[in-house]
């Protein structure tokens, strides 16, 4: 029963089917497996198949992405029970994210979030249009361990390097890295700001940030 | 009417319908359902007050409005079909009335392949100077738009750098992307005023166009829309610009991602006919897929090329003039694909007699500006612009007499019709023809030839200067806006 539960529960990722995974999570609440045994050997199983499928190139980035949130959608459900048991998932870091100061453009940012959270990572998406202040304040406020930045604009750019100075005036970094990224952004502009990483695409990102976290095998 | 030393597409020979009419009436329905049901965002105080003031249902919280159709159409019938984008030479002056194509640099920019060294690197004020003194000098492109960000300038007034280093450096037409806010746009339309001696003459005179991007899907950027208001209040033509992606920033498929992109570009449309009804505007778009694998913009592609055949449809429904983007490739250097994206996109722009197409010069996704590119991609257009011209079939072109003088056998070298008729040919700058041995000797290229030619006119080319006490004008006016 269980075991056909753990592959209802990985095909739900591989389909993308947000409502079915949800369900799924919570019928094994009800059935009493641990949540973590749901997640480790039913839910991750699917996403990891995704994963490969997609750097085979058989699968596109729309499947990651449904991947993604099906596999948000039943954390959702899982992490309460988890934390009732006093336990809690081994996430591969924390990253606050944002767009700077002066620009809307999110989409990129949020594919990011996306692929960061479904690798594992802990995401906190702080929106668009964000101070240096409100980026490094929320980074402390949940001991981040990396700031993740997304500028579209060349006149908006130079707000990554604002919060880069900012970390280093109060000497927060290393502890705190610095990723960028967005259409402007090149790997002169990346030297030139001291930035720790970037990436042109989504994809790359999540590599990045396990680099910069010293999480490569994972 | 033909502008002096400029070539534009005009009287087409050739056709391609790409939508219906009963096509076009589905998507500007649908985009009509969309304007009224899910609504656009327009993030500006100025803008919500407009919508609200005709009508519109304003939700001043998500700054999303919902707008009854009627209203949409009516403003929309508001806005001039035809008018004129003025050059500081008026002889350079461009129709935009449906009947002729004009071809303009590529912007946006934030890299360079140095002309000189060919290494690529971040883009300068002397690189927007450079560029523009060039494509001054070539007969292709017609207008400008501000090639590249003059990224040591400061971001505050770095829109206004850009439009000075083009006006000092030619005297064709100016259009920025890069104006997007109530600052730099009022110091921009004070700078155009000084062209054409006055504010109240920029109407008649309008040396300067703003081009802004909408924010997909279905939104818009706040200090965007300000800029444009304060524009089409003083009627310089201005145009919202949808790069709606499939996939990602817009439906998946064709048929969605263009009613997503209608109904961006018509609600803005429709706002600034409603402040300042008659105000020159125009539809831009530069819809696009993205990749499956990667997410990015793909810029180029079968999707792209349809799209660009596509819009002018909808921009004559609505009867307005269309820039649209044309020329853009994913490819790093300037190679097959990037001949290939230039050659189908422009092509199919063109057929469709956009008004304005953008733009020549880049790789990468509009990212990387190459000289041998835009050379490349001006020769592009000269062979669509001949195209264009079709096949002439009367009694001079069947050429009867030329015939029977040659009879079976023989060749049509030494006949006064072909002599007469040659220089009709399409005589290509880039294309190698040559016989082998002679390419082997040096195994040059198209890449060496337009690059050597952009050399030559970077060095050569003497544009007519602008006014000094007009640049020094400007100066105090970009000033003006810097932080101290």
């Amino acid at each position: 029963m269980s075991e056909e539960l753990l592959k209802e529960m990985a095909q739900s990722i591989i389909d993308g089917d947000s409502d079915i995974s949800a369900e799924l999570a919570k019928k094994s609440i009800e059935l009493k497996m641990h949540p973590l045994d749901a997640i480790t050997n039913g839910f991750v199983v699917g996403v990891t198949y995704i994963g490969d499928q997609f750097g085979k190139g058989d699968a596109f980035l729309p499947e990651l992405v449904m991947a993604g949130e099906a596999m948000k959608a039943a954390i959702a459900v899982l992490e309460p029970e988890l934390l009732k048991l006093g336990e809690t998932r081994e996430m591969l870091g924390r990253v606050v994210l944002a767009t700077v100061e002066g620009d809307i453009h999110e989409i990129g940012k949020t594919l990011v979030g996306t692929m960061l959270s479904a690798s594992g990572f802990e995401v906190i998406d702080l929106g668009v249009d964000q101070s240096a202040e409100k980026i490094i304040g929320k980074a402390l406020e949940v001991n981040a361990n990396l700031i993740g930045m997304s500028a579209l604009l060349t006149t908006t750019m130079v707000r990554q390097r604002e919060v880069i100075e900012e970390l280093d005036k109060e000497g927060l970094r290393p502890r705190i890295k610095v990723m960028v990224g967005g259409a402007p952004i090149t790997k002169d502009w990346v030297d030139k700001i001291k930035a720790d990483g970037y990436s042109e695409d989504a994809i790359g990102a999540v590599k990045v940030a396990k680099e910069l976290l010293g999480k490569s095998d994972q | 009417m033909s502008s002096k030393n400029i070539k534009t597409i005009s009287n087409p020979k050739l056709k391609l319908e790409v939508l219906t009419q009963d096509d076009v009436k589905k998507i500007h329905e649908a985009t009509l359902q969309i304007i009224e049901k899910v609504g656009v965002r327009f993030p500006s105080k100025r803008a919500l007050e407009i919508w609200a003031a005709n009508g519109a249902d304003v939700d001043y919280e998500k700054k999303i409005v919902r707008v009854k159709p009627q209203i949409i159409e009516d403003a929309i019938k508001k806005a001039p079909p035809a008018y004129k984008l003025a050059a500081r030479d008026p002889q350079q002056d461009l129709q935009l009335d449906g009947n002729h194509v004009n071809l303009g640099t590529d912007g946006c920019g934030v890299e360079i392949l140095d002309i000189h060294t060919g290494e690529k690197r971040t883009s300068c004020l002397q690189d927007v100077r450079d560029i523009a003194r060039v494509a001054d000098a070539t007969e292709e492109v017609a207008f400008h738009w501000v090639s590249l960000s003059a990224q040591d300038t400061p971001a505050e007034s770095r829109g206004l750098h850009e439009l000075k280093a083009v006006w000092e450096n030619s005297t064709k037409h100016v259009q920025t992307e890069s104006v997007y806010n109530v600052e730099e746009a009022k110091a921009a339309i004070e700078m155009a005023a000084l062209i054409v001696g006055g504010r109240d003459k920029l109407r008649e005179r309008p040396v300067l166009s703003l081009m802004q991007c909408t924010a997909p899907p279905l939104g818009h950027d706040g200090g965007s829309l300000d800029a444009a208001l304060l524009a089409a209040e003083v009627g310089i033509p201005t145009g919202f610009m949808t790069m709606a992606a499939c996939a990602t920033t817009g439906p998946i498929t064709l048929a969605g991602n263009l009613a997503v992109g209608n109904a961006e570009v018509i609600a803005g449309t429709a706002l600034l006919q409603l402040a300042f009804p008659g105000a020159p505007v125009f539809y831009a778009a530069a819809q696009t897929a993205s990749d499956l694998r990667n997410g990015s913009y793909t810029g180029g592609g079968p999707e792209d090329f349809l799209f660009g055949a596509a819009t002018n449809i909808l921009a004559d429904f609505y009867n307005i003039p269309l820039s649209m983007g044309a020329f853009a490739t994913g490819a790093k250097e300037p190679n097959w694909q990037a001949g290939l994206e230039g050659g189908l996109s422009s092509f199919m722009a063109s057929v469709a007699m956009s008004d304005m197409l953008l733009g020549c010069g880049f790789l990468h996704g509009s990212r990387i500006w190459s000289y041998a590119e835009m050379m490349m991609d001006c020769e592009i257009f000269s062979i669509v612009h001949k195209m264009m011209q079709g096949i002439e079939v009367n009694e001079e072109t069947l050429a009867m007499d030329s015939i029977a003088a040659v009879g079976p056998g023989g060749h049509y070298l030494g006949q006064k019709h072909t002599r007469k008729h040659m220089r009709e040919l399409f005589m290509p700058q880039f294309m190698d023809r040559r016989p082998y041995s002679e390419w082997e000797t040096k195994k040059d290229d198209a890449r060496d030839w337009a690059l050597a030619k952009a050399r030559k006119t970077l060095k050569e080319h003497q544009p007519d200067a602008l006014d000094a006490n007009i640049s020094k004008e400007m100066e105090r006016i970009i000033k003006s806006v810097e932080k101290k």
